[in-house]
């Protein structure tokens, strides 16, 4: 390689760039070993004795802050509650939304494009506009402070993401390959079972995925439409701000615990994520 | 007794007319050829009789009982694509084996059955590769064993030699009908190669504008074409045409052409009056000696064609003519001097100048 001027600086552009993107990140994961005086530190320090009381009080609910009144918090709830609310709501998209993106990218039927872009354009609309007169309906109905109602209202989320993306990729798979194995003898459904669902795996695992980030990322919704007994992470990342007291250091350890099972599960699915994203959007 | 009877079917894509009320009969165990040139509607005719496509009108037929509302599923038809629609994510042998599969059979019987036809096909050992790693030839091979295995009584077969390379198409041109004869199976091939329908077929249909112009057996649809249409298309080069009147004289009819007068050696039923009279250029014979119905003619090109040489010579009167021979004849031919043609005898057609039908 040769080294000049533009390559030194190159390398120094990505450094920043790194380190900007990256030490946000490092340094939460860096707070969430320190207890709240060594964070409150004027001067940070960078050589300390980690601890893992954060991550105890997490997991047991109680934790005493020097100088303050012991705190009780129900993250390991709220933790539970995003990964129910995330998994039910991926799996419910999943269910109506690949047979749906089957439906827009095989059939042309009337109002069928009409139908595709009005799910999309609950993408564009902000949720504020709707969680009133939603609040209302779920009050009435009874389904107000119910995983079905957060699960049902993150298909707003979730479904038209799902729908767009795997449609690209049904639509990339040429029909004569189902019909081929329809004439060998099989129904429709084994053609769509055996061949165009198999064929758009990278595409449905990786709309799968961002589904799942989008539903935990989530914060409005839940906020306005359940209790903290249902409430996701995000929600519940709020009552660690008390009267009394901001514990930074159970704060980063929050947000360290509840970014790990999207981080996990995005490594796993990494490859079919990158091949997803860009090949559903570029056709040949 | 036919198979499989066409009755005026008809297709339409919204003001597109593809296929115009088709009416055709193929027998038991015969290879049918569907001939036509691209965008002659041959792939939507396939379609409707696979159960891909529904017919707008018209009966599709099968031992007599009508099986328009068929799924392609639920008839005993099976095809194989002309790009191939072999299934990516299975290897070559589970891409064989799909059709076995949907009947049923035990694992025993789909692995000799498999292996027979992978043999058969020479393609035994490249069963355990996937679809991308195998040649066009060998993509093609599957997806022929794939649509024999089960030995269904009817196979379609979409122009399966179009996407591999020469050398292989004709080889395979040798063996294909080799190897169905051996299924007893009735065969519908596409192509719109007339040298590969030739070699292939049993009889000829000829599409074109999605109507059928001949149907009949492959040497009766070259030497004596329904129409002007068909006879262009089947030769290479294409056939001589030009507009002529008619006049007969005993044993011999002179079509009068601009001015002059070209001798037919040919008995003819046909009427006196103007129509289109067509040679093709193997029929003709180009020389340098003059005889008594010789016409002179200008050399004005030469090119090679498929171990013949193609003449393009122009008459008096302005009309050019294609004419080929074989490269031996073609050493003989001195085209500096003056070069004389004339036309075999029998050998030419004679067309309605209007409706481009055969007149005899």
């Amino acid at each position: 390689m040769k080294f000049n001027i533009w390559s030194i600086l190159k390398i120094f552009a990505y450094a920043a760039i790194i380190l900007f993107f990256l030490f946000p990140i490092a340094w939460i994961l860096n707070m969430s070993f320190m207890t709240n005086d060594e964070i409150l530190r004027k001067v940070p320090v960078l050589f300390y004795e980690p601890t893992l009381k954060n991550y105890i009080g997490i997991w047991e609910g109680e934790i005493s802050i020097p100088g303050f009144a012991t705190m009780y918090i129900y993250f390991k709830q709220n933790l539970i509650n995003s990964a129910i609310l995330s998994s039910f709501s991926v799996a419910l998209t999943l269910v109506l939304g690949v047979p749906a993106a089957y439906a827009f990218a095989r059939y042309k039927f009337k109002g069928g494009e009409d139908i595709a872009f009005t799910l999309l354009s609950f993408r564009f609309a902000p949720a504020l506009l709707i969680i009133i007169p939603l609040n209302l309906y779920f009050t009435q109905i009874g389904l107000y402070d119910s995983y079905i109602a957060l699960i049902w209202v993150y298909q707003l989320i979730t479904l038209p993401l799902l729908l767009w993306i795997v449609r690209g990729y049904f639509e990339d798979i040429s029909p004569d390959i189902e019909y081929a194995y329809r004439l060998d003898g099989h129904s429709w459904f084994q053609s769509f079972w055996k061949i165009s669902i198999p064929l758009a795996k990278p595409g449905i695992a990786a709309a799968s995925l961002l589904c799942f980030i989008y539903a935990w990322n989530n914060f409005v919704f839940a906020l306005i439409l359940g209790s903290s007994a249902i409430q996701p992470v995000t929600v519940g990342a709020l009552a660690f701000i008390t009267a009394s007291a901001i514990p930074y250091g159970l704060i980063a350890c929050g947000i360290v615990v509840s970014v790990l099972p999207t981080l996990i599960l995005a490594l796993f699915i990494q490859k079919y994520l990158v091949q997803g994203l860009s090949l559903g959007a570029i056709k040949g | 007794m036919s198979y499989i009877k066409l009755e005026s079917i008809s297709k339409s894509f919204k003001d597109d007319k593809v296929i115009q009320g088709l009416n055709a009969e193929i027998n038991k165990g015969e290879f049918f050829v569907i001939f036509g040139p691209s965008g002659s509607g041959k792939t939507v005719l396939l379609r409707l009789l696979s159960g891909i496509l529904l017919p707008d009108s018209g009966e599709i037929k099968m031992e007599n009982a009508v099986i328009n509302d068929l799924h392609p599923e639920e008839r005993d038809v099976s095809m194989a694509f002309q790009n191939f629609a072999l299934y990516p994510h299975m290897k070559a042998y589970e891409n064989i084996a799909s059709p076995l599969k949907a009947n049923n059979i035990s694992q025993d019987e789909i692995d000799s059955k498999v292996k027979e036809i992978a043999n058969l096909l020479k393609i035994d050992h490249v069963l355990n590769q996937y679809p991308k790693e195998l040649s066009n030839g060998q993509k093609q091979r599957t997806s022929l064993a794939r649509s024999l295995v089960n030995r269904p009584s009817v196979v379609l077969l979409d122009d399966p030699l179009r996407n591999v390379d020469a050398k292989i198409r004709f080889e395979m041109r040798l063996e294909l009908p080799k190897v169905l004869k051996e299924f007893n199976t009735t065969v519908i091939y596409i192509s719109q190669d007339y040298r590969e329908a030739m070699a292939l077929a049993d009889r000829i249909a000829v599409l074109y504008d999605g109507k059928f112009n001949d149907i009949d057996l492959p040497k009766n649809i070259y030497e004596k074409p329904s129409s002007l249409t068909t006879a262009k298309l089947f030769g290479d080069p294409t056939i001589n045409n030009f507009n002529a009147v008619i006049s007969k004289n005993e044993n011999r009819v002179i079509a009068e052409c601009n001015g002059e007068k070209i001798i037919l050696q040919r008995k003819t039923s046909i009427e006196n009056g103007e129509c289109i009279v067509g040679i093709r250029p193997e029929d003709i014979n180009l020389s340098n000696q003059q005889t008594e119905e010789s016409l002179k003619v200008e050399f004005r090109t030469k090119t090679p064609l498929n171990l013949r040489i193609v003449f393009l010579v122009k008459l008096s009167n302005g009309l050019e003519l294609l004419c080929s021979m074989s490269e031996e004849e073609a050493k003989n031919i001195k085209e500096k001097e003056q070069l004389y043609v004339s036309f075999k005898e029998d050998k030419c057609l004679f067309f309605d100048a209007i409706t481009k039908r055969n007149l005899e």
